[in-house]
């Protein structure tokens, strides 16, 4: 973690991020786009060095050549969700939308 | 101030071939579609974009100095000073006015000279985020190549997904990219990497991916050591400023809401008691606001816990507190106070858990996770404290 985010840290145990070990190839790409250092390479692959940092924006999956990360990635604020919610269930949602 | 032209409702994605030559920069233009699988390159959340679109580069961009000739036809040099203008729109911009028309045309533009061997930075087409790369790059020969996202910041553009793959693909064609410079290195802003799969850009374009900064002001010295990315570049931050500047837009925001809800909270109060009641229940309402989506926020990291609701109820507690000694709670009913410090409370934790979409540190499961536990929760206070004011007049 950086000395910066001292203060702001989020819920533990909740992230549904996962690493398939035997499928990476070390290449580093998740180490080089995460914004929080949650990757470190171990034995020449990655590892989940602190996964209670992640913020699941999805940048490791994506560039992960070999496909070896998954992580649920999306909107993440409350009214957003609302939102998605009510979509779902075919309401329409009160006021603006989220992240435009 | 901005000048951009609009091309009715419909982006357009072949924006610069008009002024290219017909060599060969042109030939790549239509070949980039069809070869992906379908839904690969489209935005990922939130609907539809939210403007048309830059349009198409002219004289008029922000900062234009003049126009410079390369392998595939004039492009414009732009200025790295700031005009009190780009101040101005900035400032408003912080305040939700005009923030949906604050966009620049994508495309490629030149800062400095460049040559055909200078780097090339990826951006967004929000102004504001032009803008503060075009500054950081003073003095320097950059290509700076602006991505559509439809006037939505690079963080914001890459989670949508239209700061993508697929745009960067199709802009890095449309550019005739390969044809201007001799190398094939593309400078991408970290955030902008949930977006873009730096592997599917090479294999499609022949460009590697080099994922620079985190913030525009490394820029420099990122370039400056041979494009290494210390590990200070890459440690995003949420500081008490950068929580600031979000503020004024998220109250301006919520104020249609914030309206109908003052104007019902105001009338039950009337309706309850007299018009001094209505204005205290309305003070009481308004600062629960305050406290969970402005004051809450300044104060992220010295609030208890990790969970913004639980953080939120604490602000709100503490607002309550303040209201009830400011307002005279010691002359009230039981009721009435149990009510005061039930749904203020609820309240500001409600817009503090909203404040989630802010942050630069919260996932999306953290925030399922607490809404799932906190919205029953702040739900039955609100109805327990309606029905104590109900019983504290009636009964």
């Amino acid at each position: 973690m950086g000395e910066n985010m001292k203060g702001f840290r989020y819920l533990e145990n909740v992230v549904t991020l996962e690493l398939n070990r035997a499928t990476c190839v070390g290449c580093g790409r998740c180490l080089e786009v995460c914004p929080h250092q949650v990757f470190a390479l171990a034995e020449k692959k990655a590892v989940l060095h602190d996964i209670n940092a992640c913020m699941e924006c999805g940048a490791c999956a994506l560039n992960c050549p070999v496909k070896a990360i998954t992580v649920e990635a999306g909107v993440g604020c409350a009214s957003g969700m609302i939102n998605e919610w009510l979509r779902e269930r075919n309401l329409r949602a009160p006021g603006g939308s989220c992240c435009s | 101030m901005l000048q951009v032209k609009k091309q009715g409702n419909k982006p357009l994605i072949i924006k610069s071939m008009r002024k290219k030559p017909a060599s060969d920069c042109s030939s790549s233009a239509s070949c980039c579609s069809g070869e992906t699988p379908p839904g690969a390159d489209k935005p990922s959340c939130c609907g539809p974009p939210t403007s048309t679109g830059g349009g198409i580069i002219t004289d008029k961009v922000p900062g234009f100095i003049a126009w410079l000739e390369t392998a595939c036809g004039p492009v414009p040099r732009i200025s790295t000073k700031l005009t009190a203008g780009d101040h101005f729109g900035a400032c408003k911009a912080r305040w939700a006015m005009g923030r949906m028309n604050f966009i620049v045309p994508a495309g490629l533009y030149a800062i400095g000279h460049p040559t055909p061997s200078d780097p090339v930075l990826v951006t967004a087409n929000y102004k504001m985020t032009y803008d503060i790369i075009r500054r950081s790059l003073s003095g320097r020969n950059i290509w700076l190549l602006v991505l559509e996202t439809y006037g939505v910041n690079v963080w914001c553009a890459a989670g949508k997904g239209t700061f993508g793959t697929g745009e960067l693909v199709r802009r890095i064609k449309t550019a005739g990219l390969a044809e201007i410079v001799n190398h094939r290195r593309l400078i991408l802003p970290i955030l902008g990497a949930p977006g873009v799969a730096a592997h599917e850009v090479t294999r499609r374009t022949g460009f590697k991916v080099l994922y620079g900064t985190i913030r525009a002001d490394d820029l420099p010295e990122y370039l400056d050591s041979g494009m290494v990315t210390t590990p200070e570049m890459q440690h995003i931050t949420f500081s008490l400023y950068d929580r600031l500047v979000l503020i004024p837009v998220e109250l301006i925001m919520a104020l249609k809401p914030i309206f109908f809800i003052g104007t019902a909270v105001f009338t039950v109060a009337a309706l309850l008691g007299t018009v001094a009641t209505a204005i205290a229940a309305l003070c009481a309402y308004l600062g629960a606001v305050l406290a969970g989506s402005a004051l809450g926020p300044l104060l992220l990291p010295w609030l208890p816990g990790r969970s913004f609701a639980v953080k939120g109820a604490f602000i709100g507690l503490l607002w309550s507190g303040i209201f009830y000694t400011v307002a005279g709670g010691s002359t009230w009913n039981i009721p009435a106070t149990a009510a005061l410090f039930l749904a203020v409370p609820a309240i500001s934790a409600f817009h503090m858990l909203n404040f989630t979409g802010c942050t630069t540190y919260t996932s999306r499961s953290g925030v399922k996770n607490e809404m799932r536990l906190a919205l029953p929760i702040m739900g039955s206070s609100l109805v327990a404290s309606l029905i104590l004011l109900l019983a504290g007049r009636f009964l």
